[in-house]
């Protein structure tokens, strides 16, 4: 599975399972979360993508 | 000129579909299609051995049957290697995209085939060959080949090959520096008041045309599943020792995360321009989510982590290399036994 902000390009290359990320320049964080809220947030992401990888749906 | 040539079992004489085990065989001068390209290659032109071998045979045992062809047109002295036509016949077309490829790799001897579009063979060697869109009509055979063997001349006379439309050849999506009497800003107006006006035009852009790929099997449980995470953002440790390029990278890297629960400023650094680093370079996990996955693996949530994250850089990257580049992750995902992966692009 893929995480990642630039969606087209995802898509344009047949991508099966895709989270969209935070931002280009900080996929898996967010620079302007104080660190608690960005760890939260990182958290949630990668279980977003544990999610899509135990599921057969195209996302 | 010497010229060895590659058939199926068909064109080669054997039979049809009921044949399509038969082995590798070699035959010594023109045989099937062969005979034709040998007559429109013209007086000097001498087809010396015909290759056939099943299309079944040569798909399931690829690496002996390019190993033996190679030997084989290594010691003939060939200059040219053609194979096909091989119309819409998909292992067909493998079996003559692969030989063909090889030659020219290995060998450096010139190689020329012919498939219809959609043929599986010019997916996978359109990049590396001139192959002649053949269509799927045997009735057009003699066009075809006398195309194959127009192109065939220039590429053994190393003369410079014009473009796809112009010689017949599947695009190769190259783009190669032409010398133009207008500047790109004229030709775009130009273009551009040609849509309006619903007039013919050519784009000097062609999006590239990917096959889809087959969807992969959920991961059934997550708690025995062995995880690991591939980046195309450039995340290296410091003073990137694979020296993996910002741009077009030609590199990836294997980096062990062993006992660590958190990806730290001070160890890596970012190789890759066009996006800003800083946020990176400041938390590492912001492109590789180390510490949030350890703490799923230590709650029992992944079953485990892997020892290594690999990375490389995407940034203006040529299709040809990005695809090398994840043939060998591939091949390493296997050899590691991993189940799944996460890959997280910038």
């Amino acid at each position: 599975m893929q995480i990642t902000s630039a969606l087209p390009i995802a898509k344009m290359v047949g991508s099966n399972r895709v989270v969209l990320g935070t931002g280009i320049v900080h996929v898996t964080g967010d620079a302007k979360l104080p660190l608690k809220d960005e760890k939260d947030l990182r958290r949630k992401l990668v279980q977003q993508a544990l999610d899509a990888l135990q599921s057969n749906e195209k996302q | 000129m010497k010229i060895v040539y590659y058939v199926n079992q068909f064109f080669g004489g054997i039979g049809a579909e009921e044949h399509a085990g038969a082995p590798l065989e070699f035959r010594d001068g023109a045989l099937g299609p062969a005979k034709l390209f040998e007559q429109l290659m013209g007086n000097d032109a001498t087809v010396t051995m015909t290759i056939v071998c099943g299309d079944n045979h040569a798909v399931e045992h690829q690496d002996q049957v390019t190993a033996a062809v190679l030997d084989k047109v290594r010691a003939s002295g060939a200059d040219l290697v053609a194979a096909g036509p091989c119309f819409d016949a998909g292992r067909y077309g493998m079996a003559a995209g692969a030989i063909c490829s090889a030659i020219q790799r290995e060998l450096g001897i010139p190689a020329i085939t012919a498939m219809h579009v959609e043929n599986p063979g010019v997916d996978l060697f359109r990049e590396e060959l001139h192959i002649v869109d053949s269509g799927i009509s045997i009735a057009k055979m003699r066009d075809i080949v006398a195309t194959m063997a127009k192109l065939g001349k220039k590429l053994v006379a190393r003369q410079p090959v014009g473009l796809p439309a112009e010689e017949g050849y599947i695009s190769r999506g190259l783009l190669r520096d032409q010398l133009g009497d207008k500047t790109a800003a004229t030709r775009m107006i130009d273009m551009l008041i040609a849509k309006m006006d619903g007039e013919k035009f050519d784009s000097e852009m062609l999006p590239n045309a990917f096959a889809p790929v087959p969807m992969p099997a959920r991961i059934k449980d997550m708690s025995k599943a062995k995880l690991m995470v591939i980046t195309d953002g450039g995340l290296v440790p410091k003073g990137n020792p694979d020296k993996i390029e910002g741009t077009a990278a030609t590199r990836w890297g294997a980096y062990n995360i062993a006992g660590s629960d958190d990806l730290r400023s001070e160890d890596y650094e970012v190789s890759h321009g066009g996006y800003d680093t800083r946020f990176v370079q400041d938390d590492p996990d912001r492109l590789v989510p180390l510490d949030a996955l350890r703490e799923l693996e230590k709650s029992g949530v992944i079953g485990k982590l892997h020892e290594e994250f690999l990375s490389t850089c995407g940034r203006s990257n040529p299709l040809s290399n990005t695809r090398r580049l994840g043939r060998e992750m591939v091949e390493k995902i296997k050899r590691d036994g991993v189940d799944a992966v996460i890959l997280t692009s910038t």
